[in-house]
């Protein structure tokens, strides 16, 4: 029940009476208000959630707040101040989404995956992706634009 | 799809609504200033005139065009494809149009269901003339300023152009001038020649691309306002069932939370009213998770705690070996198998499906005395308007509904129930309620497709030629869901797959059987095409392998002649789509060409290695023509991969190219998901089932290596594209499946080994 900061794009935010066992996802959607980053699961199934911890892409509806502090948060908000993070860039000109709403995880879960692997081969793009679920159905042309990224200079 | 006796459909015959439904700048735009990209900024006016020729587009003295958006966006892409219409006809720059969303209002907009694939076909028309008239006006408005000829104006790119000298006016600049004209009768409205679209037919992105990318579009569940707080219920795990008793000490406990409030539980079947329980609120999700996992409940679970999905699956399956209700017959089925030479006869299985959608349900309601307001990730806000009043007993007139995005939703958030859980929370905890589905309610309390099994009989005459084809249908109705007398399906349910069988076959008998609904049952992208095409499909390759006939030869010849089939005469009450068969008939000329076309494009019958294998299902479902041939590779391991999948298209004319494909794109993994690994099974009335650990559906490393997918250029009405791609992915994939391993594989979701 202690105060708990978490530091989301660079600014820190102070959480009071809230369990130590909140999950980090409605910490940034409830608290810091941040509605980018979605529900979609609740247990590190789907991806919808996807933030950067450190620069490493993380679940956010699997991890508390409490082994969230001191860590730098990254949500989709933080990715670039107007949509020209090569990999939105990309998912724009492969006009991916559809209806949109797991898009913001695909995105953090691809610009990390980027930053370590620049130029990936196919199989390492499915690998990396397995843990993103678009019900629309859209990994054609998810693929399609992570190469696309990476052709561009990839990670940002 | 509007399926249900509580929402008849009414068709709209809006062709006159351009007379009657201009209305001042005022009383119409004010409405919008919640725009669905940015839903919660307020809007800059700084124009103070605007031309508003008709409820969808309004044009002010800026230049700057507005179209109202008032079908729900879910993916389909069809709050930029029906504004792209308006826009084309008006030739407006598309860079200087705005898009709004309309509020859930019939009277003023007509039918805001956005589903059974119909938007396109629907509105098409209506939009096309709502810019063309207020094209017409500007370039009145031209002609009378500079006093020649309106024939001699022609709007281009939001100018209007003399064409003798030269000279131009802006939109912006006519606003005033064209908003004193009359708007011109339907009749004299002058449409563009196709020729010159520049927009229709083209590859428009989307709307909300960008606030989408940037995390900025509004969904549903990003909806906030003053004073939220946020709920999550406790409902029974068994549908109909109800609360005997509950604790709540524990849950008030929990740091956040505010209190509970009893949801009143209806019997079963509850149609589309909320399932009754126990509503937490509290501060923030996470707070109401914890409160409602702290519940203590006592379950009454009422008479569905019986059902078990694999004991129903074998009693249908027994059944439907038995004579039915016949419900569609030529010839004489009897004669017709007793005197075959060879007869084949399989049986079909497909269980519950789920929807998914990844943002689940969720509404943000706020009632205050008289008067609710509602902002919903809903596919039909009118019945969400509609419901919401009747359960609170306010007039419609006084619950405001507000379109959000959806973040997916294949034919869940057409119902009204969360919007009204919502409303009802709201106003027992007296405080603006944004009510949260978790995704294990989702999964727990779906309306579910229905579970199904299927026999097909066929028979052979001694040339080879079929002769009988004896298609026997069992699954719980939708109408269950609303009504217990309704224990086999409906008609528009058959005529889904079943009784619009295309194929020209001398004796043909469809007959359906009982099967009560012991759970809520639901339409999902492409209903009830979804398990009779997976029989016709499959059977239909099982013929042409008895006949050893190529599967495309095979389809091709027993379509027969090209003809238009009279099912409205053949059968009482064919639903047809809700559209007349002599407007949208069952063409097999249409059906031939897109095989033809698919069996070209896919290198029909190209030489494959070992273990791998084509396989073709054609299908017309909401008026679309597809034909689909999948390509699957199966290694030692008895890992399945699918290299490709080509789809030919006639859907007549294509709105945005692009949004069709990705539709074909994306209905591919979805039938790829039912096909592969989703099933809800049920145990003691209740779903075994609870998250994407084990409702599994298709991820990135199953989608097919590549999706094509080929036009047949056509200038025959629109129909529909959202849900005509998933009904043939399975058949297709199974007939593959069979033509790499000889392995017919029956039961869906399939299994290798």
């Amino acid at each position: 029940m202690n105060p708990v900061t978490l530091t989301i794009n660079g600014a820190d935010h102070t959480l009071e009476n809230i369990p130590d066992d909140m999950p980090l996802l409605w910490a940034i959607r409830d608290i810091a208000g941040l509605t980018g980053t979605k529900f979609g699961c609740g247990m590190a199934l789907c991806g919808a959630c996807t933030v950067h911890m450190n620069g490493n892409a993380v679940r956010s509806c699997s991890i508390t707040v409490a082994a969230a502090s001191g860590n730098e948060i990254t949500t989709i908000e933080g990715l670039s101040e107007n949509g020209d993070h090569p990999v939105q860039q990309a998912w724009m000109e492969v006009k991916v989404p559809q209806c949109g709403y797991c898009q913001t995880g695909q995105i953090m879960n691809a610009a990390a995956f980027l930053e370590k692997t620049p130029n990936p081969s196919e199989s390492q793009i499915d690998q990396a992706m397995t843990g993103n679920i678009c019900r629309c159905g859209t990994y054609n042309r998810i693929r399609e634009a992570i190469q696309l990224a990476a052709k561009k200079g990839g990670a940002s | 799809m509007k399926f249900i006796n509580q929402t008849p459909l009414k068709k709209i015959e809006r062709r006159d609504f351009l007379k009657t439904s201009t209305l001042g700048a005022s009383g119409l735009l004010l409405g919008f200033h919640i725009s669905c990209s940015r839903p919660f900024e307020e809007e800059i006016k700084e124009a103070s005139i605007f031309f508003d020729p008709n409820v969808y587009l309004s044009i002010n003295d800026l230049g700057e065009v507005t179209i109202v958006a008032h079908r729900s966006e879910m993916g389909t892409g069809i709050r930029t494809s029906l504004p792209t219409i308006v826009a084309d006809e008006l030739a407006a720059d598309w860079s200087k149009v705005k898009i709004v969303q309309a509020l859930g209002d019939e009277e003023i907009y007509g039918n805001q269901n956005t589903d059974g694939s119909f938007s396109g076909r629907m509105f098409y028309e209506p939009m096309r003339q709502a810019g063309a008239a207020a094209r017409m006006m500007l370039e009145q408005a031209a002609a009378d300023q500079w006093g020649v000829d309106a024939s001699e104006c022609n709007a281009l790119n939001h100018e209007i152009i003399h064409s003798g000298s030269g000279k131009k006016l802006g939109f912006g600049d006519l606003a005033e001038a064209a908003s004193k004209l009359t708007v011109p009768a339907v009749e004299d409205i002058k449409l563009k020649n196709p020729e010159d679209f520049t927009l229709i037919g083209k590859e428009t992105p989307i709307y909300d691309l960008q606030d989408i990318v940037m995390g900025t579009a509004g969904f549903g569940i990003d909806a906030q306002t003053e004073g939220m707080k946020i709920s999550v219920v406790a409902r029974c795990p068994v549908a109909g069932g109800k609360v005997q008793s509950y604790d709540a000490e524990e849950t008030l406990k929990v740091p956040g939370v505010l209190g509970v409030h009893e949801l009143e539980a209806p019997a079963f079947p509850m149609g589309f009213n909320p399932l009754g329980g126990i509503a937490v609120v509290a501060e923030n999700t996470w707070a109401a998770i914890k409160g409602r996992d702290a519940l203590n409940i006592t379950w009454d679970e009422g008479a569905n705690a019986v059902y078990n999905s694999e004991s129903y699956m074998s009693d249908m399956v027994t059944e439907i070996q038995k004579p039915g209700t016949v419900r569609r017959e030529e010839g004489d089925i009897k004669k017709a198998l007793a005197t075959s030479s060879k007869t084949l006869e399989s049986t079909y299985q497909i269980p519950h499906l789920s929807h998914t959608p990844m943002e689940p349900p969720n509404t943000l309601a706020h009632v205050t005395e008289g008067k609710c307001v509602i902002w919903a990730p809903t596919q039909h806000p009118q019945w969400v308007k509609g419901t919401v009043a009747a359960a609170l007993e306010l007039d419609p007139g006084n619950v405001e509904v507000h379109v959000t995005l959806l973040g997916g939703a294949f034919g869940r958030k057409s119902k009204p129930d969360f919007a009204t859980e919502a409303a009802l929370i709201s106003q027992k905890a007296g405080v603006p309620i944004k009510l949260i589905w978790t995704r294990e309610d989702d999964v727990h309390h779906d309306y579910l497709h229905a579970c199904s099994a299927q026999h097909v009989k066929v028979g052979l005459d001694e040339n080879n030629q079929v002769i009988a084809w004896n298609h026997h249908s069992a699954f719980p109705s939708i109408g269950g869901t609303s009504s217990p007398d309704a224990i086999q399906p409906a008609d528009f349910e058959l005529s889904l797959g079943m009784l619009d069988f295309p194929y020209d076959i001398p004796n043909i008998c469809c007959e359906s059987h009982d099967a009560p609904a012991h759970t809520r049952i639901g339409w999902l992208r492409s209903v009830c095409n979804i398990q009779h095409a997976y029989a016709v499909g499959s059977m239909l390759d099982e013929v042409a392998h008895l006949r050893k006939v190529d599967p495309v030869d095979n389809l091709l010849e027993l379509l027969g002649e090209d003809r238009h089939i009279p099912f409205d005469k053949m059968m009482k009450d064919f639903p047809n789509y809700n559209e007349k068969v002599s407007d949208f008939p069952a063409n097999t000329a249409r059906m031939k060409n897109v095989i033809k076309l698919v069996a070209d494009k896919s290198n029909w019958g190209k030489t494959l290695g070992s273990g791998r294998g084509q396989g073709i299902c054609a299908h017309r479902s909401f008026l679309t023509y597809v034909a689909c041939v999948v390509e699957v590779e199966i290694d030692e391991n008895n890992q399945l991969s699918i290299p490709e999948i080509h789809f030919a298209v006639d859907c007549g004319v294509v709105v945005n190219r692009d949004r069709v494909k990705a539709q074909f794109e994306g209905g591919a993994v979805y039938g790829l998901s039912g096909a592969l690994s989703s099933a809800i099974t049920f145990d003691k009335g209740k779903v075994v089932q609870s998250n994407f650990h084990d409702y599994q559906v298709a991820r990135i490393n199953q989608a097919p290596g590549k999706v094509h997918v080929h036009f047949v250029d056509s200038s025959e009405k629109p129909t529909g594209v959202g849900e005509p791609p998933v009904p043939p992915i399975a058949p297709a994939l199974c007939n593959a499946i069979f033509a790499a391993t000889d392995k017919r594989l029956r039961e869906l979701p399939i299994k290798l080994t």
